[in-house]
């Protein structure tokens, strides 16, 4: 297996303030499945951003699909961006827009077209429970039911990483474990998944994914295992 | 080329399907009236100065200071020199009706002398000198003046005030090309949030600005061309009016080419604004990642 994203030597500083990633060494296999966990500010989500490319690194190089795209002009992002899905912490719902708008959005920006959506688009949200909230603006959801609709917009389009930070902190244990399901279905069919969390239930019901934790901004990995991959992860 | 005008209902209610938000129609609505009225107005005194100047381009008038005893010889002189193409003796009667003006019931007195005045056009090419000669010879103090030399100020004026109107109608259009850029830009602010989520999903920022430059365009051309029937109907209330009929109406109209600008004015306030607010947006979205 191809690695998917390669950081190296990566640092990441917010303005003049301090390191808040440093040192960043590891390699994601393509259609590994990784669960990034850390106390909190250890660096999780500043991680995460740089993965689905909302951040460039101050320092470092760092691979995605197996391009250069430490510096690559903003122009050239938006077809790598379409090959990640995101799912945010705080959702990042359009609130103006239905549930089935804000799921249909990613769809939409690389140019289905209407019939092309409505399907897929109406499958996913019966998959999340949501078939009848299809018209519900975000305000009018409750937090699970936002998060669910997050969920739904980063997989509509198959990508091939998708990151979620926290993607079970609103929902219950019985919807945790539909999402585990669904990000483990994803990962069988080749989806590289990283899930930023705490869940350590999350963690323990799937086995076979590979851990990263971070610590004060960088990466653990005292056995070399992230910086060099077993062939058998890459 | 235009196809961005005409998006999606689902594109539509990214940015929200709310209009006339903001006082940006209004602006423009404002602008294009002052624009159309300015511009009608520099339009007008253009043709006036063409027809004008046109017409006294060869136009002369004979002057005999103390009257003409032998004015019907001095016409007839004229009539029969060369390159002379129109003779037109001025009534003594007009001539004591324009000096009643000024000397009132005096100027009907048989006292006093009064000038007698007679206008002729002459072709092209006519040789003036002959025809000073010939008419000095009935009338040996009659003067010839060309009535472009008297005429000349007036169309200067003309001519400046015409500029000052283009000038103006520039100066209009920067102005509410400035107003869409700052409404541009709120628009931005308001929407930031939209474009990060689109951005972050793989959207470019021309797909982005497209939807904001939808937006503005439909605004520009309500407020364009609200503004232009408004300052349209001004004008057909003027032009009906005896103040601005001589301008509109009478001799010196606005002619077709004249219309098709003035019916142009607010389509291309409207591109000027779309296009400024493309680059605004543009701009804008380049200082994000």
């Amino acid at each position: 297996m191809a690695a998917i994203a390669e950081f190296d030597s990566v640092g990441l500083r917010y303005g003049t303030g301090a390191e808040v990633l440093r040192d960043m060494d590891f390699r994601l296999a393509e259609g590994g499945f990784y669960f990034l966990t850390g106390p909190s500010g250890a660096g999780k989500t500043s991680l995460l951003k740089l993965l689905y490319l909302a951040q460039r690194p101050t320092r470092g190089r760092i691979r995605l699909f197996g391009e250069e795209l430490t510096e690559a002009p903003r122009e050239a992002l938006p077809p790598f961006r379409r090959r990640i899905g995101v799912v945010f912490q705080d959702f990042r719902l359009i609130r103006h827009l239905s549930a089935f708008d804000n799921v249909a959005l990613p769809l939409r920006v690389a140019g289905a077209s209407d019939d092309e959506i409505e399907g897929p688009v109406r499958e996913m949200l019966a998959w999340v429970g949501l078939a009848d909230r299809a018209s519900a603006r975000p305000p009018t959801l409750s937090g699970g039911e936002q998060q669910r609709v997050a969920i739904a917009r980063a997989v509509i389009n198959r990508p091939q990483l998708l990151v979620a930070d926290e993607p079970t902190g609103n929902v219950d244990a019985d919807m945790a474990k539909r999402l585990l399901h669904l990000f483990t279905a994803l990962n069988r069919l080749g989806t590289t998944i990283v899930v930023a969390t705490h869940d350590v239930g999350l963690i323990s019901a799937t086995p076979g994914a590979d851990l990263i934790r971070l610590e004060n901004g960088g990466v653990v990995d005292p056995t070399g295992m992230l910086r060099n991959p077993p062939p058998r992860n890459l | 080329m235009i196809s961005w005008m005409f998006a999606s209902q689902a594109d539509r209610r990214l940015l929200g399907t709310t209009r006339f938000r903001g006082p940006t129609p209004w602006v423009i609505a404002i602008m294009s009236f002052s624009i159309m009225i300015i511009a009608a107005t520099g339009l007008a005194l253009s043709s006036t100065a063409g027809s004008l100047s046109q017409a006294i381009a060869s136009r002369y008038a004979v002057e005999v200071p103390n009257g003409a005893q032998n004015l019907d010889a001095l016409v007839a002189t004229l009539r029969s020199s060369p390159g002379v193409t129109a003779v037109e003796p001025v009534p003594e009667s007009d001539m004591r009706e324009t000096l009643k003006r000024w000397l009132g019931p005096a100027a009907e007195s048989a006292d006093l002398p009064v000038p007698a005045l007679v206008n002729f056009d002459t072709s092209p090419g006519a040789d003036l000198r002959a025809i000073q000669q010939r008419v000095k010879a009935i009338a040996p103090a009659a003067e010839i003046s060309a009535h472009r030399d008297k005429v000349t100020p007036l169309l200067r004026s003309m001519r400046e005030i015409q500029w000052l109107a283009f000038g103006l109608v520039l100066l209009l259009s920067a102005a509410a090309t400035s107003a869409v850029v700052l409404a541009a830009r709120g628009a931005l602010d308001t929407h930031r949030f939209t474009i990060e989520v689109m951005h972050g999903i793989g959207a470019t920022d021309l797909q982005i600005t497209r939807l904001f430059q939808r937006k503005i365009a439909i605004d520009a051309l309500i407020g364009s061309l609200s503004g232009a029937a408004a300052g349209a109907l001004v004008l057909i209330l003027l032009a009906s009016g005896a103040s601005f009929a001589g301008m509109l109406m009478g001799g010196a109209t606005l002619g077709l080419t004249d219309f098709l600008i003035l019916l142009l004015l607010p389509f291309a306030l409207t591109a000027l604004a779309t296009w400024v607010a493309r680059r605004a947006v543009l701009a804008a979205l380049r200082d994000t990642l």
